[in-house]
């Protein structure tokens, strides 16, 4: 044993001192951790978040005039009570022919910004930097990098059903 | 004026329990050059402005509800019910514009002057942290606001952010709080904007004053005063000894005016011109928006749109690490020497240039002439000089020339889009068919008509755009066939 009255890190040897220090440090580094686990989970669970297909309901086939583009919305299938009017995502239905659709997400594949149908010159533009889309989605000018984003769908009972809720992003498309 | 007695006691009996004044006395002392006069006000109404907006901000929360389904509704109430809640709302606004203004003309000033050198540098360095601490604020307050701009603006930002390598989906489920943007995302950035970003914007402001105490205000730059590691700060404390001022009230009282006079400015732009927006609410299925940042960001929606696709992505990307690595690294590069702007001619040419750039950006993003107007196709009709005189098929190209929205890009007598040329005499530029080939094949940002217009229609087209002349002027030819145009002399 050092008799050591000198800061703790001056002594070499254990003393009550030295050891009362290291519990501290090494209650105080565990608690932190424990209380990290909850935090960092709690702030960081969107990203790790996985989404089960949902099969959203966009109404009666009929609603879609075979041959036209509509625009339809949908619930988000994880709205919750506070989501007001974002609860509502849009989407373009291309009714191509009997029973064969086409349904785009309203978000620009270059940013994002909605896309609006033009049905006299069959084409989608973009408000925000100029992209334009074809008729089937294909780009046709601006700086999108690719198409527009198209949803699974199906046809269930007469209605017509998408794989939506999620934002579309260039490595994350519907 | 004498100060009672009593108030000096209560004074000193604080004072003696709590030291303040010895704390204080050394700040309001210390010494600044007798020069630093005008140049040196723009930090102090910086700071002013952050006080302001932390307090209208705290009134600001008292009553907005961070929910999306509410939030839009609360800031209509702010502006509408509350006594002068407009006006609490006007001046957030302004004076954030003002805030982001005020650093960004002191950031202008410490570069010009050189006074990043030694031994300021690490003040330079959390000024460059304030600077994006202040503009995420900027931005997160906008979002906040919760109308269509907002909720668009979010999905440009998660756009950007879903391009990053592997971890793209990830980033943005991050940052929008979830799959989508709804009411988790609106109180992620509530809590960016009203907790975390203020706390470190704070932490930031104090370490930039204890820097700005320990190394003291730099001195005005002469030409031929070199800063030299060796002997700078010896000679400094020297000087500021010798024929410094005390920062109060030598130096603080130009500060206070021009605060007063900046303070009496956005107040007046808040009590004439009012709150910023909500501008329509955040209903994403009314898809009749033009969505737009705030002012300060209208430069980065300019150079989205006018980046070429291929290589946008990693600018996208590598842009924000290279701006933030180099103003980072500023210093270092430049450490010692000359501090005088007419002994630095290359930082003075880089400020100029920044500045224009950025100036013309800002402007593109206000006129945005790379984006289709949505609405000229419907609201402009073909103008009258343009039909008058035509034959049948070209007044039928006329007719789809304004059906199928060309000047939602292509203006005419100067009405419509910017996206495309001009087609007031797109005839003297172009012949008929090369008028056809663009019209069905597109090419050069237009798109290809040819599977929406039967040769017919594309025929009464070319025949409309082949009208198209000024007087007196030529039509467009290709000279080996010149023979097969009678008007060619």
């Amino acid at each position: 044993m050092c008799d050591c009255n000198g800061p703790v890190q001056d002594c070499g040897k254990t003393t009550r001192r030295g050891w009362m220090f290291r519990i501290g440090t090494g209650l105080l580094s565990i608690g932190a951790m424990l209380a990290a686990i909850p935090i960092v989970g709690y702030v960081f669970s969107p990203a790790a978040r996985k989404f089960a297909e949902s099969w959203i309901d966009l109404g009666s086939v009929e609603k879609f005039p075979v041959g036209e583009t509509t625009l339809a919305s949908f619930r988000n299938p994880g709205a919750v009570p506070w989501d007001g009017y974002t609860a509502d995502i849009p989407c373009w239905v291309r009714h191509i022919e009997k029973g064969d659709f086409q349904v785009f997400s309203i978000h620009c594949a270059h940013l994002g910004c909605p896309v609006k149908w033009f049905a006299q010159s069959r084409l989608f533009m973009c408000p925000c930097h100029g992209g334009v889309y074809y008729e089937d989605g294909s780009r046709a000018s601006g700086p999108p990098p690719r198409g527009l984003y198209e949803f699974k769908y199906k046809v269930i009972d007469g209605r017509l059903r998408i794989d939506g809720g999620r934002l579309p992003t260039l490595q994350q498309s519907p | 004026m004498r100060i009672p007695t009593w108030m000096m006691d209560s004074w000193n009996w604080i004072d003696q329990r709590t030291g303040a004044s010895a704390t204080i006395a050394p700040i309001m002392d210390h010494h600044v050059p007798r020069n630093a006069k005008w140049w040196y006000v723009f930090g102090s109404a910086t700071l002013m402005f952050f006080i302001l907006q932390i307090t209208t901000g705290i009134c600001l929360a008292l009553l907005y509800v961070p929910s999306a389904g509410e939030a839009y509704q609360s800031l209509i109430h702010i502006d509408t019910e509350v006594p002068l809640g407009w006006m609490i709302r006007g001046i957030h606004g302004w004076s954030s514009n003002a805030m982001v203004l005020m650093m960004l003309i002191h950031m202008c000033q410490v570069f010009l002057h050189g006074t990043y050198k030694f031994p300021r540098e690490l003040t330079w360095i959390v000024g460059v942290f304030l600077l994006f601490g202040t503009l995420a604020l900027a931005f997160t307050g906008q979002v906040l606001r919760w109308d269509q701009d907002s909720y668009w603006g979010l999905g440009i930002g998660a756009a950007m952010m879903g391009r990053i390598p592997w971890i793209g989906p990830e980033v943005v489920n991050l940052v929008i709080g979830g799959p989508i943007i709804a009411g988790e995302t609106l109180s992620r950035w509530f809590s960016l904007h009203v907790f975390v970003l203020p706390g470190f914007v704070i932490l930031m402001v104090g370490l930039h004053i204890v820097l700005i105490l320990k190394n003291g205000i730099s001195e005005m730059p002469e030409p031929g005063a070199v800063v030299d590691k060796a002997t700078y700060r010896e000679g400094f404390e020297q000087r500021m000894k010798t024929s410094g001022v005390p920062f109060f009230p030598e130096a603080a009282k130009r500060d206070m005016i021009f605060c007063g006079l900046m303070l009496l400015i956005v107040i007046g732009l808040a009590f004439f011109v009012g709150p910023f927006g909500p501008l329509g609410e955040p209903d994403p299925t009314m898809i009749n928006t033009n969505p737009k940042p705030d002012f300060f960001f209208l430069w980065i929606f300019a150079i989205l749109a006018l980046l070429p696709p291929s290589i946008e992505t990693y600018l996208i990307l590598a842009s924000p690490v290279v701006i933030v690595a180099v103003l980072i690294l500023l210093p270092f590069i430049s450490n010692e020497g000359e501090r005088a702007p007419s002994r630095r001619p290359v930082a003075v040419i880089t400020l100029v240039l920044l500045v224009t750039i950025l100036a013309a950006l800002s402007q593109l993003g206000v006129t945005t002439p790379w984006s289709p107007k949505m609405d000229a196709w419907t609201s402009d009709t073909t103008p009258r000089q343009f039909v008058v005189g035509r034959s049948p098929t070209e007044l039928q190209g006329a007719i789809l020339f304004q059906y199928m929205q060309c000047r939602n890009c292509h203006e005419l007598a100067g009405i419509g889009g910017q996206r495309g040329p001009e087609l007031d005499d797109i005839a003297t530029r172009m012949t008929r068919d090369q008028l056809i080939r663009q019209v069905q094949q597109g090419g050069g940002n237009m798109p290809a008509f040819g599977k929406n217009l039967d040769s017919a229609q594309t025929a009464a087209l070319a025949a409309f755009l082949q009208t198209l002349t000024p007087d007196g002027e030529h039509k467009a030819v290709i000279p080996a066939v010149k023979g097969d145009y009678p008007d060619w002399n």
